[in-house]
């Protein structure tokens, strides 16, 4: 079989799971196409993943309250060993490649990491997946009797729901003692469009001047758009924005139909997290800042001068 | 109480990757440590200057020749002595895990710093891979830490937002930005670095094979359409972008 460990937020099947059960379709390797859905209450999880799947295993415990690598990695490796799994795909989160290679080394298997598309190959996987900072695609292969995968979010398409819903199943696991134990949360949620689902995204740089400016141009601009907010570094360090809107190598990865950077000089760090985005907007008052190199569309102007022309122009 | 923190020789990121054949190509390109890397050592010299009983702290490489100038970059900042297994075979990084977990017993170490994500591979495994092969607990994209006796506590960047974190030796943790400001090494201790222990170990003494077939690399360069506007006329300049990406590209509504 082929076992995909479910991703969920807020007791809703996240679409990177969608994304898995694609990835595990297209690999056309044989047996059921499984998501394990590891956690407590996650009923309506599992539902909603049967839609998908050809069968769902639910593993619903206090001990799975919360998210912990070694417990994680624990359960996917248990159940590949137990359903015979000969793929096993995790999702390409922070959470994910965080356990995935746990899960490699229990099941002595190979680990494709991140990838970006997967096809069988003889008696194992081929699949892509991005280098040097995003800047290189490359082919990597791997064989055995199972294989680990890690597959990056946003890379395949998202599967509808099959005719008939797979049948669920509960499963029992011996889960080892967390040995990290979490003293405090600090959740950076974004208020606005989350961005890794953001279809527009418009960035703010150090060009936008200060914390008070993204509220006068950056936030406006987004809210006529429908977007989502993304900082860089640059922004973030200073305090300006929060960390979960960083954009590139250290932020998040992102790569909706239009990005838009509002005085964003495009170093490479930064590229790294959104150089795949289908269009690229640039605005920054430099004609020779490199951001210009990848960008679709711009202005050479300043962000004070344009952008309150922009929010006017893109009023409905 | 001693550390290993890992170091990798990655090409500075202005430079140009090259590719030759179906693999990237380094000769000629600027290399330099690895930025994550760099968050790695300097948190071992703090961990060692806030008196945490920091006995020594060794740089392990794992990787070509070149590898060195990265390694003497680490003693130079304060690293003690520094190890490089030479090799210029490609290997994934669980099958790499396999060397630095043995090192990691031969040495005796206690606290293992690897960089958050590496910036040639784009991998994020090796730190927990290692942690798994020593059946150790892993602390991932670290970006406070301190270390009382054998407890660490610290903070670290989880998929929304962080965690504060309680957990004992031994551990791996990884880094994050943030961490720390890594230090430049001063030219008295670039020349008290050259007297450093560099031991060379060989591959095959630590039987890890590569499990990950590396077939091909091309770069795909997203041919862009640069259609940049003069912004002299704000008005007349915004408006022809919004046309743009509502009749041309079809991006907005
Ligand atoms: C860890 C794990 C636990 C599972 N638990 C169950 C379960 O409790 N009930 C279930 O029906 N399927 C369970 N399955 C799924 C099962 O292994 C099959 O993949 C699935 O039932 C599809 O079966 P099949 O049509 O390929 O027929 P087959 O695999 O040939 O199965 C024939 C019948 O035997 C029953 N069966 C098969 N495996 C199990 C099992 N492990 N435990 C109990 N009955 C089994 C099924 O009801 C099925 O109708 C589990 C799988 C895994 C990996
Ligand atoms: C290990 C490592 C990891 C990193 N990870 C990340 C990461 O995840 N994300 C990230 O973003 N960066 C990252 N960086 C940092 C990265 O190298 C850059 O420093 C950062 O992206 C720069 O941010 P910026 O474009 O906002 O600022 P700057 O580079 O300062 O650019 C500001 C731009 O604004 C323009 N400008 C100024 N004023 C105006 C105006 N009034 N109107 C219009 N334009 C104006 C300027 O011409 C300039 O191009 C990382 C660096 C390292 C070493």
């Amino acid at each position: 079989m082929i076992l995909i460990v479910a991703e969920y937020s807020g007791g809703k099947l996240a679409k990177s799971t969608l994304e898995m059960v694609t990835a595990a379709r297209q690999t056309g390797r044989e047996g059921p196409v499984t998501v394990l859905v590891l956690g407590q209450n996650v009923a309506g999880v599992a539902t909603e993943a049967a839609a998908v799947a050809d069968q769902v295993l639910v593993a619903d415990s206090a001990a799975l309250s919360t998210y912990n690598a070694e417990t994680w990695a624990a359960a996917a490796a248990q159940i590949a060993q137990e359903g015979e799994a000969h793929t096993v795909i995790v999702g390409g989160s922070r959470s994910g490649r965080e356990y995935a290679p746990r899960v490699a080394v229990k099941l002595d298997a190979p680990y494709l990491e991140d990838v970006i598309s997967l096809s069988g190959s003889g008696e194992g996987l081929q699949a892509q997946r991005y280098t040097y900072l995003a800047r290189v695609t490359e082919t990597v292969e791997a064989q055995g009797p199972v294989i680990v995968v890690s597959a990056k979010p946003g890379s395949f398409a998202a599967a509808a729901p099959a005719a008939q819903p797979g049948e669920q199943y509960d499963v029992d696991l011996e889960l080892p003692e967390s040995r990290v134990s979490v003293t405090g949360r600090n959740v950076e949620k974004s208020s606005r469009v989350a961005l890794a689902e953001a279809d527009i995204i418009v960035t703010g740089g150090r060009g936008v001047g200060n914390a008070e400016n993204f509220g006068k141009y950056v936030e406006p601009l987004a809210d006529n758009l429908g977007a989502g907010v993304g900082a860089t570094r640059a922004v973030v360090d200073a305090g300006w924005r929060p960390y979960a809107e960083q954009v590139g190598q250290t932020g998040k990865t992102v790569q909706p139909g239009a990005y838009i950077a509002l005085g964003v000089s495009g170093a490479v760090q930064h590229l790294s997290g959104m150089g795949k985005s289908k269009y690229i907007v640039a605005i920054n008052k430099d004609a020779e800042a490199p951001i210009f190199k990848v960008a679709d569309y711009g202005i050479v102007g300043d962000v004070n001068e344009i952008v309150p022309a922009l929010i006017e122009a893109s009023k409905r | 109480m001693k550390i290993l923190t890992l170091i990798r020789q990655v090409p500075d990121a202005e430079a140009r990757v090259r590719l030759s054949g179906n693999a990237v190509d380094l000769d000629g390109t600027t290399v330099v440590m690895d930025g994550m890397d760099e968050y790695g050592v300097e948190e071992a010299l703090r961990l060692r200057e806030s008196g945490a009983g920091v006995e020594e702290i060794v740089a392990l490489a794992i990787g070509p020749k070149r590898n060195e100038d990265a390694l003497r970059t680490a003693l130079a900042m304060g690293a003690d002595r520094a190890v490089h297994v030479e090799t210029d075979e490609r290997l994934d990084a669980v099958s790499l895990s396999q060397v630095v977990a043995q090192l990691a017993q031969t040495e005796q170490t206690d606290l293992i710093l690897v960089g958050g994500q590496e910036a040639d591979w784009d991998s994020q495994a090796l730190g927990a891979a290692t942690a798994e092969r020593l059946g150790w607990p892993q602390l991932t994209w670290t970006n406070e830490l301190k270390l009382d006796g054998d407890k660490l506590t610290g903070r670290h960047d989880v998929d929304e937002g962080n965690e504060s974190f309680e957990a004992s030796l031994p551990a791996v943790v990884t880094t994050q930005q943030g961490l720390n400001e890594p230090r430049y090494p001063t030219l008295p201790n670039i020349m008290k670095a050259k007297k450093k222990e560099l031991r060379k170990d060989d591959l095959a003494t630590y039987g890890a094979q590569s499990r990950v077939k590396f077939v091909g690399a091309e770069i795909q360069t997203r041919a862009r359409l640069n259609k940049i506007i003069d912004g002299k006329d704000p008005q007349a300049a915004a408006a022809q972008l919004i046309d743009l990406l509502r009749n041309e590209a079809k991006v907005i509504k």
